[in-house]
């Protein structure tokens, strides 16, 4: 086998220039991507809670790069320094073992873990702290919306979120179908929503603005579009915003006729409006419903446009949503669309 | 037979003068050898089968809010993908490894139940077939490869798909315990004289290993997939939280599967990382006795680690350290055995042949799923990369940078032994580079989406941040990947019909599967040979230097 390898050392010096290119090539768009792309919650954080995660992230992936430079490093030096030379056709010196270096690499990276698992312990203790005048909010999970209660306040809302901004919230999570998950990642960590289980979260929001989240538990066929938006208010701007919230509907599109296209289209089977007779309980309440920023979880922006595209075929936009395409007509869209958009 | 007289070093050719057809001589076959190359051959077709599902996912995610397949569909082949690949492309490609390897290593005729070896071989085969029924039996199984109660209950899963899946894993599942009992009293009672427990290969240890994981872990699995059936076919209600069931209750009976599962999907790996890089660095394992000793604590330690793919359903804070705890544990196991690799090849004369080539970008590429994975059993970091695309990235450096590279390495080494040819060389190492290139730019983008918020299991995706670039870029390292397996293909192919006559021995190595003909006579060896030692055929070789004089400095 030795004899027939001759020819290909001078064919393998090519593959190996070739092969160089290659992971030159595959490197060049790598390093960029990985400088680059923002790593989004590995710098940025806007609660303690989520920049207690980052520290404890960097401290780790630090000790990690060690290792990793360490041992390809090695990789590297044992590939250039012990690779047989053409016609060094032996053996090498057969070494069996050395115990001493094998219970020492079995130490040191134990020693490190141990370490590690005391950081850990800490970051949980920090993460998981509810301050006692925290506000509560139930999120309950629905194939493929979110549903937001705060129990204190009597507002009901879906898919976004108000939060004032240094005040603790205490998250109870629960789940109308089948397992969900809560993730706003430049908020700190995910926690699941389980049928026939409550389980908590917090964190407190410390600057005000607005944040993507999404369910990252695969929940079935429009998991995809479960995002949420959370919007961090001033306390002044929160408490007007649940104060409007928690008054019943008033649309400057209302009419009898747009309260009638909301109740004989079966649409007050499954929504709520606060105000009016439309009491459904399996789909979003729409009492505040104009005054969100995204419509069908996250998939368009509510304006009037995108709301008529919804209303027109939802199948259409969000396949597989549970909301049937309900053949409206023109007349009945464009004020259907109205009354929605006014319920602000 | 015993009347024929034979030249030295001949093998008569069949015993008892059978004649069988060519279909009937594989498919009544109760050789462990041919069962064990039509496990890989199967193993293979559900390989591809799986990576054109990769394909299909890549291309529908290589741009944002993409409408090439529908949520069904994608639902569908991404469950698919992973049901195929760790169920019926990796497991029994290391078990086909294991059936046609173990009995050759430590000097056996055969197992020591072929016919239930052969039974477990088609148990697996047509649990495949059947899963793949699906497709034209009224829809595929969409709730994912762990289907995480009560996504499989009839209320959310109305096609049959997911009965499909229950009972293709019951049964492949049967299969596998059974060709793992196998395994063990093969590895227990048949060993040749001289070959005592100290002595066998590592590959065989990880095996023993393997098989007993298998053993306790499948059972938990077949009992999950019995009480989805019954909750789907016959009305239980096991996961039915209205009715009293529990949700969280299937993904701990899950995961006392699942994660012995990752072990089982990762300890033959290594076991051909611990015969490959022997024998190219010219030199033998070092610390034989640490590394059998990582196997056997990885296999004990890896019941213990379950519910870390569980930090985020709400256990005790109590429950979530212990976990934390021996998920860095099992990290030390793991990492001794890196650092044993890479002390045999150091001080070596490495012949970077394609089996050494693949081994070294084994423990490359899986020393970055593994380091990945100790920041997943840091219970915060976890809370932020669970369910991600980071989590997507950290199994498939384990399961594709470390298994899939080791299996290409076992296959380039072991190839010749089970065909008496040579794999093309100049293929082989073009393989190697372009899946390399491939398969970073694949999976390391994946790291990135992760830490931007993307979720797994998404068919389509909002155009924010980074998220279209990186996913493009990952799009376009899965079509090279895909080029690497074609290379690997034609090379197979080729090599099968006009490769180079291998000879019994073509890598110098030293363990007894060499001391037979390539391929090896149905009965294996024409004498049982005596093991002198943990290396044979270097004791034959160098009387001098016998490996036994070692072993007791060295035990």
């Amino acid at each position: 086998m030795r004899a027939a390898s001759a020819p290909l050392a001078a064919r393998g010096w090519v593959a190996r220039r070739l092969a160089a290119a290659g992971l030159g090539g595959v490197f060049a768009l790598l390093l960029p991507a990985a400088a680059f792309a923002a790593p989004y919650w590995a710098v940025l954080g806007d609660s303690p809670q989520a920049r207690s995660i980052q520290h404890l992230f960097w401290i780790v992936i630090g000790v990690a790069f060690v290792f990793l430079f360490g041992i390809e490093g090695a990789l590297l030096y044992v590939v250039f320094r012990f690779r047989a030379r053409p016609g060094d056709e032996g053996d090498a010196p057969q070494v069996y073992g050395n115990r001493r270096l094998e219970v020492w690499w079995t130490i040191v990276p134990a020693l490190i873990l141990v370490v590690m698992f005391i950081f850990t312990v800490r970051a949980v203790g920090e993460e998981t702290a509810v301050a006692p005048n925290a506000l509560p909010v139930t999120v309950i999970g629905h194939q493929w919306w979110w549903e937001f209660r705060y129990p204190t306040l009597g507002v009901v809302t879906a898919n976004e979120l108000h939060v004032p901004v240094g005040r603790s919230i205490d998250f109870t999570l629960e789940s109308a179908d089948v397992v969900h998950s809560f993730w706003l990642p430049l908020l700190g960590g995910k926690e699941q929503l389980i049928p026939g289980q409550k389980n908590r979260w917090t964190f407190t929001v410390d600057k005000a603005g607005s944040y993507d989240g999404a369910c990252s538990e695969y929940c079935g066929g429009a998991h995809a579009w479960m995002r949420l938006t959370l919007v961090a208010d001033t306390p002044a701007q929160f408490e007007a915003w649940a104060k409007a919230q928690a008054a019943p509907a008033a649309s400057t599109g209302a009419s009898a006729q747009a309260l009638r296209v909301f109740t004989q289209n079966a649409c007050s089977q499954c929504h709520a409006i606060r105000g009016t007779t439309a009491s459904g309980a399996v789909a979003p309440d729409l009492t505040h419903v104009g005054s969100r920023t995204t419509l069908g979880g996250g998939v368009l922006a509510n304006n009037a446009g995108d709301m008529a595209r919804w209303l027109e075929n939802p199948q259409a936009v969000k396949p597989g949503v549970l909301m049937p395409d309900l053949h409206l007509s023109a007349d009945d869209l464009s004020t259907l669309t109205a009354y929605l958009e006014g319920l602000k | 037979m015993a009347a024929t007289v034979l030249p030295p070093g001949t093998y008569p050719k069949d015993i008892g003068g059978e004649s069988h057809t060519w279909l009937l001589s594989w498919v009544a076959s109760v050789d462990h050898k041919k069962i064990g190359i039509m496990y890989i051959v199967t193993s293979l077709v559900f390989f591809a089968a799986g990576g054109i599902e990769s394909l299909l996912m890549r291309w529908q995610l290589g741009t944002p809010e993409n409408t090439f397949l529908t949520p069904d569909e994608y639902n569908q082949i991404f469950t698919m993908h992973g049901v195929t690949m760790i169920f019926f492309a990796v497991m029994p490609f290391l078990f086909g490894l294991a059936n046609y390897l173990v009995p050759l290593m430590i000097g056996a005729r055969d197992v020591a139940y072929p016919r239930l070896n052969a039974f477990s071989f088609w148990l697996l085969a047509f649990s495949g077939i059947m899963l793949y029924y699906s497709w034209i039996g009224g829809g595929a199984p969409n709730a994912g490869w762990y289907g995480y109660a009560p996504l499989t209950e009839h209320a959310y899963a109305t096609s049959n798909g997911d009965s499909y899946y229950a009972l293709a894993l019951i049964l492949s599942g049967i299969g596998t315990i059974a060709t793992s009992i196998n395994l063990i009293v093969t590895t227990i009672y048949h060993r040749a004289p001289g070959m005592s427990l100290r002595r066998i290969p590592i590959f065989v240890w990880m095996i023993i290993v393997t098989s007993f994981l298998s053993l306790f872990a499948l059972p938990s699995l077949t009992g999950d997939m019995v009480m989805v059936l019954a909750d789907r076919l016959l009305g239980a209600h096991f996961f039915d939280a209205n009715a009293g069931g529990s949700d969280v209750m299937y993904q701990h009976i899950f995961w006392i599967f699942g994660h012995p599962e990752v072990y089982i999907m990762a300890l033959p790996a290594f076991g051909v990382m611990s015969e490959v890089i022997p024998v190219f660095s010219r030199k033998p394992i070092f610390g034989y006795t640490f590394v059998v000793g990582s196997g056997v604590a990885i296999g004990f330690l890896s019941f213990g680690v379950w519910a870390h793919h569980m930090f985020t359903v709400g256990m005790t804070l109590t429950q979530d350290y212990f976990f934390s705890a021996t998920s860095m544990a099992i990290a030390i196991p793991t990492g001794v055995k890196i650092f044993t690799w890479v002390a045999t090849a150091w001080g070596g004369r490495i012949r970077f042949r394609t089996p050494m080539l693949f081994a070294f970008g084994f423990i490359a590429m899986f020393l970055i799923g593994g380091l990945s994975g100790v920041t997943l059993a840091i219970i915060p970091i976890d809370w932020q990369v669970n369910g991600s695309y980071y989590l997507v990235a950290h199994f498939h450096y384990v399961l594709f940078g470390g298994t899939a590279f080791a299996v290409f390495s076992g296959v380039f080494y072991w190839f010749p032994k089970m065909s008496g040819r040579m794999l093309s060389e100049r293929l082989g190492v073009w393989q190697f580079w372009v899946m390399l290139v491939g398969f970073n730019l694949t999976f390391f983008p994946m790291h990135l989406m992760g830490l931007e918020g993307m979720p797994r299991r998404v068919y389509t995706y909002p155009d924010q941040l980074d998220l279209g670039g990186l996913n493009a870029i990952s799009t376009l390292g899965s079509f090279i990947l895909a080029v690497s397996i074609i290379i690997f293909i034609v090379n197979l192919w080729r090599s099968i019909r006009s490769g180079a006559p291998a000879g019994d021995n073509p890598w110098e190595a030293w363990t007894l599967e060499w001391a037979t003909s390539s391929p090896p006579p149905a009965y294996n060896f024409l004498e049982i040979p005596v093991a002198t030692s943990r290396r044979p055929l270097w004791d034959l070789a160098h009387p001098e230097d016998p490996d036994w004089a070692h072993e007791k400095e060295h035990g």
